[in-house]
């Protein structure tokens, strides 16, 4: 057989698809204890015996985790249960102590919303949201031995820092019509999760660091035929992709799982209901538990916690918090800034808007942060390979830098020079242009001895102008650029040669 | 009604990590069984109009604030694990399961 392609997959079958998003919250403390939420300290030095599960231990809800998981809730649609509660999920894993992961089950907090995508051509998806959950996360395995996967593995050891970070976990009703643009239908919805959660403020939605993860359901079903309602024909079999941890992946691997299954089917093969694997180098999944024998997690009430009754209050003072949905939002910066479509899209997808934002803000035109951030601050952080926010270098500082531009300290060249420094560590852009020396030379005894040596240096120059030939000029700003290492204004060198001539600008 | 089959006590068991002989699965599914039976008997008394209930206790809304208060150090929270290493929880291999 052929090598299948998605688009040939997608002629045949109709998609159908659902995620799951997890989104861990950026609250000081954990879901059920006041152990530090924060990434990166030594292992297992944010625990205490509640998210360790020691016997005894009883946790306490974190009322701020509560709010955002409410306020992400109302950004979705979603009605708020007068009452919910907590639940046990049980399984056997060591990335959870206790042999249960508290979560909610037949009462989440918020369920049944709704959530408009707005696609990159402008047209809107609406997905229907089931359920948004709060639970808690699990410790961290490192696999010891083989070839540091599961397979293979001596033994593994375990960090439990991560293990009760405050999550909410997003569940999607099936997503049908989309059709071929299903992997980017996908994508652009958990973009939207992501830009909401980042401008309601309770979580840094950094995909890279794990703080929203998402796990894909997928299906194929047969075309309908012509005239036949499609929305008729039953659900075919899913598979769910777990921990796709990047916009790029989320469409890479429904790419992956359209041909995947598209080619059993079409072999008169079945598609086994499963969790499968995403690998990143590979792009391309493997499977994991089939949900059969797996998944029988026996769910009861948490007893140790009692249940959440937001009163209604409440809720409505919290929905007054809500910020601007992020498609609308972009619609009013993309006025406000004058920036094209593609001005636009390339800032969105390089998720350079928070950071041109806070740059306009403290004061550069929005052209110019757009300039910084787009062109040699990208350029920068794609050789290092990093992300934007990774650079050691502030929308403050950027703005700051173009501040020193506009008045006419330093040109740009300065500048990037300038900017090297400030991402290096030396300061503050005056900071660095003091200590590098880079201020443009506007000290006119300076430029006036520079232009009579480079004039002594090519002495029919002086001739030439004075017969016309202005452009000659052009050869001294040249030599004089030269000698001052290009910190010199060259506007300024081009008029006192013109006046060395007795020539008019 | 019992409830309770030998092949629900074996599937439970294979859940919980615990590893039955024949003879315990014969010995165990008449003990649960009872117990089982005996909690059934406690729900025929409640009649449709008594909501079902996780917390005795009429409290809901119990919040903590969210601030930061010391953990164990790492030696401490290390203390009662069997084995450590790297200032980590060293588990044996996890086998035939993946997360």
């Amino acid at each position: 057989m052929a090598a299948l392609t998605y688009d040939k997959a997608l002629e045949q079958f109709d998609p159908v698809f659902g995620i799951e998003v997890h989104v861990e919250l950026n609250t000081a403390t954990k879901m059920f204890c006041g152990c530090a939420n924060q990434f990166g300290a030594e292992p297992n030095t944010q625990v205490c015996p509640v998210c360790l599960g020691l016997p005894g231990s009883m946790p306490v809800t974190n009322q701020k985790a509560v709010e955002s998981a409410i306020r992400l809730g109302l950004s979705l649609g979603c009605s708020i249960r007068e009452s919910s509660r907590f639940a046990r999920k049980n399984y056997f894993y060591p990335d959870v102590s206790k042999n249960y992961q508290i979560s909610q089950y037949d009462e989440p907090t918020c369920f049944e919303g709704s959530l408009d995508v707005v696609l990159d051509d402008g047209s809107v998806v609406t997905v229907g949201i089931e359920r948004a959950h709060m639970e808690e996360d699990a410790g961290k395995n490192t696999h010891v031995g083989g070839s540091g996967g599961i397979q293979g593995a001596s033994h593994s050891l375990v960090d439990y820092n991560r293990g009760g970070v405050p999550l909410v976990e997003i569940v999607t009703h099936p997503i049908e019509g989309t059709a071929e643009r299903v992997a980017e239908v996908a994508r652009a919805y958990v973009a939207t999760i992501r830009d909401i959660v980042k401008a309601l403020g309770i979580s840094d939605g950094r995909m890279e660091q794990g703080s929203v993860r998402a796990d894909v359901n997928l299906s194929l079903r047969p075309k309908a035929a012509a005239g036949e309602d499609q929305a008729a024909v039953p659900f075919g079999k899913r598979s769910e992709t777990k921990n796709v941890n990047s916009l790029r992946a989320i469409e890479r691997a429904i790419h992956h799982e359209v041909v995947r299954q598209a080619e059993l089917l079409l072999a008169g093969q079945p598609v086994v209901q499963e969790t499968r694997h995403w690998h990143e180098d590979t792009n391309s999944t493997t499977p994991g538990r089939s949900k059969e024998q797996a998944e029988d997690y026996r769910y009861f009430p948490e007893p140790d916690l009692l249940p959440v009754e937001p009163s209604r209050e409440w809720v409505e003072e919290l929905r007054g918090t809500l910020p601007e949905h992020p498609a609308k939002m972009r619609a009013r910066l993309k006025e406000e800034w004058g920036f094209s479509d593609t001005d636009m899209r390339d800032a969105v997808n390089a998720d350079a808007l928070d950071l041109i934002a806070a740059t306009i803000e403290a004061g550069a035109k929005p052209q110019a942060a757009r300039k910084w951030w787009m062109g040699e601050l990208a350029r920068t952080a794609n050789d290092r390979e990093v992300t934007l926010r990774d650079l050691a270098v502030t929308p403050a500082q950027v703005a700051e830098l173009q501040g020193l531009v506009d008045e006419g300290k330093i040109n740009d060249k300065l500048a990037r020079q300038a900017l090297e420094g400030v991402l290096a560590g030396e300061g503050s852009p005056a900071e660095v242009v003091a200590s590098r020396g880079l201020e443009v030379v506007s000290d006119d005894s300076a430029l006036e001895a520079a232009v009579d040596e480079a004039l002594a240096a090519q002495p029919d120059v002086l001739a030439k102008i004075q017969d016309g030939k202005v452009q000659a000029a052009g050869a001294i700003v040249g030599a004089v650029m030269k000698a001052t290492r290009g910190q010199a204004d060259a506007g300024r060198v081009r008029e006192i040669i013109l006046a060395r001539a007795g020539v008019e600008g | 009604m019992s409830s309770l089959e030998r092949s629900d006590v074996a599937r439970l068991a294979a859940l919980a990590r615990i590893d039955m002989s024949d003879g315990d699965l014969d010995r165990l599914s008449g003990q649960l069984a009872v117990i089982v039976d005996a909690v059934a008997k406690v729900a025929e008394v409640a009649g449709e109009d008594v909501p079902a209930t996780s917390h005795p206790i009429p409290l809901s809304n119990i919040h903590r604030d969210d601030v930061v208060r010391p953990s164990l150090a790492q030696d401490a929270a290390l203390a009662g694990a069997p084995e450590a290493e790297d200032g980590r929880f060293r588990v044996p291999q996890i086998l035939g399961e993946d997360a």
